[in-house]
């Protein structure tokens, strides 16, 4: 499989085997995690107060900087999936990455942790939620959180924007700076960014692909 | 026979909420309010305040609120099941495709394509939550003035800790709410 990636010229010959027999080595599933995942996927889920994009900045944090289970693009990749997939994003993102790290098993358990802390949470707040909702100290923590929150994600997105900077494609931080413009200033959904950059992504497969049979011939 | 119904109401809701959790609002109303008549359209929106007040999605936290209401922890279990059953079949197939094909350099050079939309989808989210911190207003509607201090401290305290110290991210979400809150009391704003 390599050698196609060395012919195409998207992998230099030394990484593009290094990459390979990596991968091959990480696929084995590993059942002795299955108890940190758990455990790790119930505390971010817990701590996770605004939104899908929230969860899978500390999920970044977690696996792929603390714990290094997953890659970086890997990261990325996933949260492209989850965001095209339906359901909410988070139990996505636990459904896949538990598939990664012990398949079907990994997944159910992956899925555990993330649904059991809003479950219990909200079975409790339930049966006396007009307190909840009114109480004042609350709302100025979940009001105060969202700074905390918000400096969390912008030390996540510094280190991946830093990556895309690095990769010094044009293409792909014309592509990064207008996305941002769209969802941010004109609403544009997420799925249809994401949809968008697919059809981008398809084109230069082709682009790639012609300029390399150009060159043989 | 209702607790079917919720069942399927709910799977319905997890199959058709395409794009995160406020396009599941809509969905769950249909279902919850308008067809079934389980919940009023009062008690209906004080769950979704309670559901963007508590951690986790607001499909789950809906399904949990609803199957408690109606028939206690059974409920909870049916209903969230019933809303996680498409997430759960969909994602691990294209978990199998994605890990089976993205060694493979053409599905290489798509995905390359679409970090960068991902990476802008996250930085975005980042700046909404920002702005609803530092002035509680939606990016249209911000008046430079009316910044709250507290909130702007926090976030340039807390984004050094984590760019310098490398601090657990949810020591700093939990430790910001702590120091936060206490500060408003503090100054006898709460």
């Amino acid at each position: 499989m390599h050698r196609d990636m060395i012919a195409y010229g998207i992998l230099s010959l030394p990484d593009g085997i290094d990459y390979y027999v990596k991968r091959e080595a990480v696929m084995k599933k590993d059942y002795s995690k299955l108890w940190t995942l758990f455990k790790s996927m119930f505390i971010l889920s817990a701590c996770t107060f605004g939104g899908g994009f929230v969860i899978v900045s500390l999920m970044k944090k977690k696996y792929v900087e603390e714990l290094q289970w997953l890659e970086e693009d890997e990261m990325l990749d996933v949260t492209a999936i989850t965001q095209s997939a339906p359901g909410p994003l988070p139990v996505n993102a636990s459904v896949i990455i538990g598939y990664r790290l012990a398949g079907v098993v990994g997944s159910l358990t992956a899925i555990c942790g993330t649904i059991l802390p809003p479950m219990i949470i909200i079975s409790i707040i339930s049966l006396f939620y007009e307190q909840f909702r009114t109480n004042p100290y609350i709302a100025t923590a979940l009001q105060v959180m969202r700074a905390g929150v918000a400096a969390v994600i912008f030390d996540v997105v510094i280190n991946l924007a830093g990556n895309v900077l690095k990769t010094k494609r044009i293409l792909y931080i014309v592509m990064m700076i207008t996305a941002f413009t769209a969802t941010y200033i004109l609403d544009v959904s997420a799925m249809l960014i994401i949809l968008t950059c697919l059809g981008i992504g398809l084109v230069d497969l082709a682009v790639t692909i012609r300029k390399k049979k150009g060159t043989v011939a | 026979m209702l607790l079917l119904k919720l069942f399927f109401s709910f799977i319905q809701v997890g199959l058709f909420s395409v794009g995160g959790g406020y396009a599941a609002i809509p969905l769950i109303q249909e279902q919850i309010v308008n067809i079934h008549a389980l919940l009023t359209m009062e008690e209906f929106s004080d769950l979704i305040t309670v559901a963007e007040m508590t951690p986790g999605p607001i499909s789950i936290n809906s399904a949990t609120f609803v199957g408690m209401r109606i028939a206690g922890v059974g409920g909870v279990l049916l209903c969230t099941i019933g809303c996680i059953i498409p997430s759960f079949c969909i994602c691990l197939i294209l978990a199998y495709f994605y890990y089976k094909y993205r060694t493979v350099s053409g599905v290489q050079v798509v995905l390359g394509a679409m970090r960068p939309a991902v990476v802008a989808l996250i930085a975005s989210a980042g700046s909404s939550i920002l702005m609803l911190g530092l002035f509680q207003a939606e990016l249209s509607e911000i008046i430079l003035r009316d910044v709250r201090f507290v909130e702007l401290g926090i976030f340039a305290v807390a984004l050094f800790l984590l760019r310098k110290y490398k601090m657990n991210a949810i020591t700093i979400i939990l430790g910001s709410g702590v120091v936060g809150t206490l500060a408003y009391v503090l100054m006898g704003a709460v």
